[in-house]
């Protein structure tokens, strides 16, 4: 049994805020140090086990004994106001809070839309898009340029509306809406207002679409849904919603935020630019090194589980810090470290088990095409500001950056 | 010689198979786990075993070494 740290989170609100923008924040390597798995209080009400270690964290991900409901007791809902907490347990599960079968019969009808193969098959696509965003970064004469305006942001939204099947001429109103819906420091009513907006358009959106599915991933789902009948209307909306908003602020962050990473480490970005094979593996170290998502690989246990020398009860909830995770010394070295020769490739950046990211692979394909195409286009692209004093999301459920003036 | 098998009740269809060795794992139309061989030969065998430990569904094993 592992020594109880109970209170070491309290009064920290989570996300917890990072002290240095390119480290987890302090308090996890205290936690981490302790013990891998820990109880620990949580200021949004009641205790929650805190897990740090890769090890644990992986193996509770990938056991069906944990439940990703969270309408369940138990369940650890970070940061949320008690009518935020109400609306998510009245309303329609996403795919991300289903559990066994009614998970699966969710999730298999799309995966056949994300295999290797079939996002490759995009790579031409998705090039054009990039040279298209850097083409007009070129053109211009003003600078610093902002690096999320002109590439971070339109790359992901504009692939993920082709891909679905979303008109891009609507992308401002959704992206401005999912920038509410995740902000920390949104009042509960602007967060519900934001993602009641979404939810209508997107309702909006498969409604025309059930009439004329047409040939793109919603369209097809459509078709396909009224084959098999796994999803009725209201389904449909949520899996649209789901799809569309993780679909591009995740990627956004991750493109600004490996530019930032990369930027501050020359000899490293050198090492990239040296060799494009090299790419592919860069994208995993810095999924690792940022993990933009910390704690949205969260679990309520349905059973009583032993598990790291750590008896969990039924009911009790289980935070696995995919963050913490990744930087556990006892599987990547030296973590602090941005290293794209490591190999990081078992990070949890994307989760693990049943649920892990859906669109992992469209997001690897975006961040080594924007990666390759950006240092080789603009070889002297540097930061126009301190790394340290750009504006981090430490507000967000989402780690990233609002703003990034480069220049060049 | 090992022999592998895939459960393709438990995949989730997330590629990492796919990613990690094309030459043994496949995925069919719906995302769903292929085996191209269930003898993988001994050059790709370091790369079995890692897209083993990467399949986040533990749907893959080694059946025998
Ligand atoms: S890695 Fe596992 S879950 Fe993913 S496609 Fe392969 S077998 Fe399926």
């Amino acid at each position: 049994m592992t020594k109880s740290v109970s209170g070491e989170l309290a009064g920290l609100q989570l996300p917890v805020e990072r002290g240095c923008p390119f480290a987890p924040p302090d308090a996890y390597e205290r936690l981490r140090e302790q013990a891998p798995i820990s109880k620990v209080r949580l200021t949004s009400g009641g205790e929650a086990w805190w897990v740090s270690g890769h090890e644990e964290g992986r193996a509770i991900l990938a056991d069906r004994r944990f439940s990703s409901d969270r309408r369940k007791d138990g369940f650890p809902l970070l940061n949320l106001d008690a009518a935020i907490q109400q609306q998510f347990r009245s309303q329609p599960q996403l795919m991300i809070g289903m559990d066994g079968a009614e998970h699966a019969a969710v999730r298999r009808p799309v995966i056949g839309e994300f295999t290797v193969k079939r996002l490759a098959a995009l790579r031409p696509r998705i090039q054009d898009i990039v040279d298209h965003f850097i083409d007009d970064m070129l053109a211009t004469d003003r600078r610093p340029v902002d690096l999320v305006q002109a590439l971070s942001l339109p790359v992901p939204s504009l692939v993920i509306c082709e891909l679905l099947g979303v008109p891009y001429t609507d992308h401002d109103f959704f992206q401005s809406r999912t920038a509410v819906a995740v902000r920390r420091t949104s009042s509960s009513e602007d967060r519900r207002r934001a993602l009641a907006d979404l939810r209508a358009y997107i309702d909006d959106l498969v409604t025309r679409k059930e009439s004329e599915p047409g040939d793109d991933l919603f369209g097809r789902q459509i078709a396909r849904q009224r084959q098999q009948g796994a999803l009725d209307h209201a389904g449909l909306v949520s899996l649209a919603l789901l799809l569309l908003t993780a679909g591009h602020e995740t990627t956004a962050n991750m493109i600004s935020l490996g530019v930032i990473g990369l930027l501050s480490h020359p000899e490293q970005l050198a090492l990239v630019k040296a060799d494009p094979g090299r790419t592919p593996m860069a994208v995993e170290e810095l999924l690792r090194y940022f993990t933009i998502t910390d704690t949205v690989t969260s679990r309520v246990a349905t059973e009583d589980v032993e598990i790291g020398g750590v008896s969990i009860k039924a009911g009790e909830g289980v935070i696995v810090s995919s963050l913490s995770a990744n930087w556990d010394p006892a599987l990547f070295k030296n973590p602090a470290e941005l290293d794209v020769e490591r190999g990081a490739r078992h990070h949890l950046a994307f989760g693990f088990g049943p649920h892990q990211c859906l669109g992992q692979n469209l997001a690897r394909l975006e961040l080594q095409i924007v990666f390759d195409t950006l240092f080789r286009r603009i070889p002297t692209l540097h930061l126009a500001a301190p790394a340290e004093g750009l504006p981090f999301k430490t507000d967000a459920v989402i780690y990233g950056v609002h703003e990034l003036p480069v220049t060049w | 010689m090992m022999r592998i098998n895939a459960d393709t009740g438990l995949c989730v269809g997330s590629g990492q198979c796919v990613l990690t060795e094309p030459a043994v794992f496949d995925q069919d139309g719906d995302g769903i786990v292929v085996l191209l061989t269930d003898h993988p030969s001994d050059e790709t065998e370091a790369q079995v075993r890692d897209a083993i430990t990467l399949c986040p569904s533990r749907a893959l094993s080694i059946l025998q070494e």
